[in-house]
């Protein structure tokens, strides 16, 4: 148990934060686009993620979770190098999560604002995110290539929660926002995909250790399915976003399918990059783990927990099935 | 100057928390009486108490949504500004603040979405099914993360290796020995807080000749749930503090302002407790009352704060706050008394919505105050007895934290405006006629693609 345990906390840690940049990176690149959008258009956009985003941001704070309960030292190492961008991004959820109730409870002449924080607050969570991000994969490291690569990310992962959003849209609106989402998703695309790419050739650059996983030989041939299922999956949104006839037939979805491959893709690499290590070049898995009466106490609750969270997610997500409607308390 | 970074750690994880607090303490409460308000609509057919579950859902979800964010922000405070507390006492604390993840938080976030927005969507039975499950998760937050905070006081179920906590036995961490009670005084001052939330905004409602039937039955039912739970309150608020002059009589002696250990010693009633000088002036005392109180002997001993040379807490903030808890409590129990026999009598007068109306975050002062008792009671411990809040605080430059520090102040002080504006802007909107309500309800007003309905929310 001693050492398996360490190995499926870290799995569920991995597992809760892929599920946060999915879920919520939807609702944040939503939130990114909104000042592209008509103000009858923000509220039916806003409209698609309503019942949903809480819940989404609630796999972040059980990602770290875990990062609390298995490895706390791991936590606290990893939270005091990353102080400035987490205090940033905790200033943009916070903006972002109240702007969803005050944008429509304030009086009319307050309604812009909190618009516009809702953008402001979308935008800094996801920029933070990606600073976090680089600077964890460059193992918290302060020179000048960990501080390019970290802002090379905070550029990108935006970009990349937009072209989520757009396909949520696509999932969820209809007549011009579908449109408009097309139209998003097209600008948002190419930059994205420079922005991922460049930093998947600058990671084994900047990191050596990361560099020597990767490029010894019986495993690069293993490895090979990620970067080409990466590819595929972006060419083929590409692909479906040129093609307006198969758009208008109602095909949109594609691109967020596309979306959650690459995003799987990516975090299956980044685990093989950065295992046995919790913090690369730092910590493993196994020094920092808590002791393991407190993980079989943590893993009973989680065995249990986890199937049931699944459960009444998949049926919220039934009850709010198809088209958006407009949000109504009554 | 120099800028202290344990100073700011403390001021700024003080400020959160505080702020923090003030959004469970309504929505706890204020979860359960929604519940009330659909039960009552399923029970009787009658469509006040689904205007009142209409109106006041609003209010939650604003309410619960500020609970969240700023709920968020703490759990990320413990790595970003005390790394050394989840090292030392991580096998404790972590399972922990994980049960209050995967038993309550998932359930509220996503049960909520129902419960706000899916009363068109599913039956009745499954609309009041999610308000329900958000209240059980609310309260199970409480559970977890008042176990923890009890444990932080009265730690037991555990022994240590090389300076980290090991579990030894999780039923003992989990019901420590001040666990019960913090839990029951803290979900009954959400009660409390909520209770007098929903009735002094009806009562403004009233003053604002702007109510209808639903804003009475509110005003009735916060007024008479009041007026029940504060006695209770007090009553388990002494309890309360018999289990914390067991395990932490360095907390009661500043509470007190007991300097030297006495045997029956005076109540002080008013004064001002001097550090330096150790001793409180103009103290207004008394004779014997505090032995009687806190020991139900007219000489008991209890000890004083010089007993505990460096290792006890600041004396007047805890002097102040407690008396500030104590007046609010018997003065929520007073007017919720008044209110209730002037409801019973049928004679409510200008004087008594007045009065309710100014007590609206009566809990939130009396709240804060006794989160202030505890907390700074505890200091300078981080873990009552064992780890000392200095050491487990990041070494960080204190310009960097007074940068953070001023942002969340600038924050919260911007949020909070802001959150009582709104309430102010919602309460003042003409509550419906019964027939509108009814007209209102019906579920084919919202057709999709009608924006109209989420601006009129």
């Amino acid at each position: 148990m001693e050492y398996w345990l360490p190995l499926i906390f870290v799995s569920l840690m991995g597992l809760a934060l892929l599920l946060y940049i999915i879920l919520d990176g939807y609702d944040l690149g939503i939130g990114i686009l909104l000042p592209l959008a008509t103000d009858d258009e923000k509220d039916r956009m806003i409209e698609t993620i309503g019942p949903f985003w809480d819940a989404n941001e609630t796999w972040i704070v059980l990602g770290i979770g875990i990062l609390l309960i298995a490895f706390p030292s791991a936590h606290g190492l990893i939270l005091t190098h990353l102080y400035i961008p987490v205090t940033l991004m905790l200033f943009g959820l916070i903006l972002r999560g109240v702007a969803f109730d005050f944008r429509v409870k304030v009086t009319a002449e307050y309604k812009s604002l909190w618009n516009k924080l809702f953008f402001i607050g979308s935008l800094l969570a996801a920029m933070a995110q990606g600073w976090m991000l680089g600077s964890y994969v460059m193992g918290l490291e302060s020179g000048l290539t960990s501080i390019a690569f970290s802002i090379a990310i905070a550029l990108s992962l935006p970009a990349f929660y937009v072209v989520l959003g757009c396909g949520w849209l696509f999932i969820k609106s209809s007549g011009d926002i579908y449109t408009k989402a097309a139209k998003w998703a097209r600008t948002a695309i190419l930059p994205m995909g420079v922005g991922l790419f460049l930093i998947s050739i600058a990671t084994p650059i900047a990191s050596s250790t990361i560099a020597a996983k990767w490029f010894t030989l019986p495993a690069a041939i293993g490895l090979l399915p990620i970067p080409l299922m990466t590819g595929v999956a972006y060419v083929t949104a590409l692909w479906v976003l040129s093609k307006e006839e198969i758009l208008r037939a109602g095909y949109g979805w594609i691109v967020f399918v596309c979306m959650v491959v690459m995003c799987l893709m990516m975090a299956l690499g980044l685990a093989y990059s950065i295992f046995p290590d919790i913090v690369i070049g730092k910590l493993d898995i196994w020094e920092s783990a808590a002791s393991t009466a407190s993980l079989e106490f943590a893993l009973i609750g989680t065995v249990i927990a986890v199937p049931m969270i699944l459960f009444y997610t998949a049926f919220i997500y039934k009850i709010f099935y198809g088209k958006s409607r407009p949000l109504s308390y009554e | 100057m120099e800028l202290d970074p344990f100073l700011l750690s403390r001021i700024q994880f003080a400020a959160n928390i505080s702020f923090h607090i003030l959004f469970p303490s309504i929505s706890i409460g204020l979860c359960w009486l929604l519940v009330f308000f659909r039960l009552r609509y399923t029970l009787t057919g009658n469509k006040d108490w689904e205007y009142a579950y209409f109106f006041w859902v609003k209010v939650f979800a604003l309410t619960f949504a500020l609970g969240v964010v700023s709920g968020i922000t703490m759990s990320f405070q413990f790595g970003t500004n005390w790394p050394g507390f989840m090292e030392r006492v991580g096998n404790i604390a972590g399972p922990l603040l994980g049960y209050e993840v995967l038993t309550a938080f998932f359930l509220e976030a996503s049960f909520l979405g129902i419960m706000l927005y899916g009363k068109n969507l599913v039956s009745n039975r499954v609309h009041l099914i999610s308000s329900f499950l958000v209240a059980i998760g609310t309260t199970t937050s409480a559970f977890w993360i008042l176990s923890l905070n009890s444990w932080m006081h009265t730690p037991a179920g555990f022994t240590i290796e090389n300076g980290v906590f090991m579990v030894d036995d999780w039923m003992e961490i989990i019901f420590n020995p001040s666990f019960k009670y913090r839990f029951i005084h803290t979900v009954t001052a959400s009660l409390l807080t909520s209770a007098f939330f929903v009735a002094g905004i009806s009562a403004w409602r009233a003053r604002k000749n702007v109510d209808g039937p639903a804003t009475w039955k509110v005003l009735r039912t916060g007024v008479v749930l009041a007026a029940i739970v504060a006695p209770i309150q007090i009553f388990v608020g002494d309890l309360h503090g018999l289990v914390a002059l067991e395990n932490q009589p360095a907390k009661i002696a500043a509470v007190e302002g007991i300097w030297e250990t006495e045997k029956g010693a005076p109540l002080t009633l008013f004064g001002f407790p001097d550090e330096e000088a150790r001793t409180t002036h103009f103290a207004v005392e008394v004779p014997k009352l505090a032995s009687i109180i806190l020991t139900h002997h007219v000489d008991g001993e209890l000890k004083g704060l010089n007993e505990f040379e460096d290792a006890h807490p600041p004396v007047a903030p805890l002097f102040w706050s407690f008396r500030v808890m104590v007046g609010m409590g018997f003065l929520m129990l007073a007017v919720a008394w008044w209110g209730s026999y002037a409801l019973f009598r049928d004679k409510v007068g200008p004087w008594l919505l007045r009065t309710l109306s100014w007590m609206t975050f009566a809990g939130w002062v009396a709240s804060l105050a006794g989160w202030y008792v505890t907390e700074i009671g505890r200091q300078p411990w981080v873990v009552q007895g064992y780890i000392r809040a200095s050491e487990v605080v990041a070494d960080h430059a204190g310009g960097m934290v007074l940068s953070t520090l001023i942002g969340y102040l600038l924050l919260y002080a911007f949020l909070l405006v802001f959150y009582i504006l709104t309430l102010m802007h919602m309460s003042s909107k003409p509550a419906r006629s019964l027939k509108e309500s009814m007209d209102f309800a019906a579920p084919s007003t919202s057709t999709p693609g009608s924006a109209a309905t989420l601006g009129a929310l």
